[in-house]
């Protein structure tokens, strides 16, 4: 499984990988966190205020830092 | 209501460290001390609500909206829209991308890229916990008014190829506005508390230990001759000052609120707070992404017309 990160490298952007890491660690899933910074390819996903979350290529939660349990309910 | 905060100060200034009232440096601590507990606890409450507020409009909501208006109507819109989206200067480029991709004209789109960042939740409560609901509201006004008028311009001016080309082929697509239930609102809204006042906090204080220091002792004659209603330029010189200042657009409020006591005009002192807000280096580099540089040269001096045209309004009525 694939996390996608989307956000242009500010710091909710790394507060979000962060919950991330700690979401896959603590469940314990098999995924990859990979970030989109490109502000084109954020557009093109559709989102309007960063950062968000998605899951292989899918827009979860967008617009806030999503928390670990949060994360978690999403990869479970 | 304010009290607990006087009785602090009066503690750190006087008891802790031994100064006496009514003295220049005992004033100018007790103010420091007072100020910045006050300010910061307001704050918090404020942005807690201004949030939930905002919780209501994201700018999924907001792009669909704006696109059942055209002309007038819709650069009204977009600027009061402004005001009540959620916006940081990290999020312009996807905003911008998907409010011209859905097809809301080019003027529209910045007549809310405008007003958004002069109207910040945090200049807003600075501005009424300092100055007072009358230039609060002012300030307000004149904000969505620039949006307005500065949008009107832009889309009179028929800038369409002036935006990368990459932005029209891009399609977005209608992407779900997730519903919220109360308790996700309340979550939102701490969430902002708490990263807006760890990110803003320490402008506060400085602004606001800038201020004091002005109290006690700026020279008053010479600000008032140079600053005064009665320098035509001091409204454009403060606008030029101003556009450099954009990280310190929250300390700035106290230092100008400082600087007015001291005879500069209220005209130009609004222009100036604009300015550090609306008109920044950081933010031209991000929009630098999906416009050329000439519509930034045109933007910046639309913008930049429009705030002296305000202050000037205001030294001129005050």
């Amino acid at each position: 499984m694939e996390i996608n990160i989307y956000g242009p490298g500010c710091k909710n952007c790394v507060n979000l990988a962060d919950n991330a890491k700690k979401a896959v660690a603590e469940t314990g899933v098999e995924a990859k966190i990979v970030k989109v910074e490109d502000m084109k390819e954020i557009a093109m996903a559709g989102i309007m205020s960063t950062p968000a979350i998605g899951i292989d290529g899918e827009v979860k939660i967008k617009g806030r830092v999503a928390t670990v349990e949060e994360i978690k309910e999403l990869i479970a | 209501m304010f009290t607990v905060f006087e009785r602090f100060a009066d503690l750190v200034a006087y008891s802790l460290f031994g100064l006496q009232a009514e003295t220049r440096l005992g004033d100018s601590v007790h103010f420091f001390f007072y100020d910045t507990t006050k300010i910061i606890f307001l704050l918090s409450i404020m942005i807690f609500f201004i949030s939930i507020i905002r919780s209501y409009f994201p700018p999924e909501k907001t792009k669909k909206l704006l696109s059942n208006y055209r002309k007038i109507t819709g650069h009204i819109m977009a600027s009061l829209l402004g005001v009540v989206t959620p916006f940081c200067s990290c999020s312009s480029v996807p905003i911008f991308i998907g409010f011209v991709e859905s097809g809301i004209p080019l003027g529209i789109t910045f007549s809310f890229l405008i007003t958004s960042p002069i109207v910040n939740e945090v200049a807003l409560v600075m501005l009424y916990t300092i100055f007072g609901w009358k230039i609060g509201t002012l300030y307000l006004a004149s904000g969505i008014l620039v949006g307005i008028v500065g949008g009107i311009v832009i889309e009179a001016l028929g800038m369409e190829k002036q935006v990368e080309e990459y932005v029209y082929q891009i399609s977005a697509g209608e992407s779900e506005v997730e519903e919220l239930e109360w308790n996700d609102r309340i979550d939102f809204a701490k969430a902002e508390v708490k990263e807006i006042v760890s990110r803003v906090w320490k402008y506060v204080i400085i602004g606001i230990g800038i201020g004091a220091a002005i109290h006690g002792y700026a020279p008053a004659e010479l600000l008032a001759e140079y600053a005064g209603p009665n320098n035509p330029l001091s409204v454009i010189a403060a606008v030029i000052v101003g556009i450099p200042l954009y990280a310190n657009a929250v300390g700035t409020i106290p230092i100008v609120e400082a600087l007015m006591g001291k005879g500069v005009a209220l005209g130009t002192a609004l222009s100036f707070m604009m300015a550090t807000t609306a008109l920044s280096l950081p933010a031209m580099v991000i929009l630098r992404k999906v416009i050329k540089p000439k519509l930034i040269t045109v933007f910046v001096t639309v913008v930049g017309v429009s705030i002296i045209g305000v202050g000037y309004m205001f030294n001129f009525i005050m």
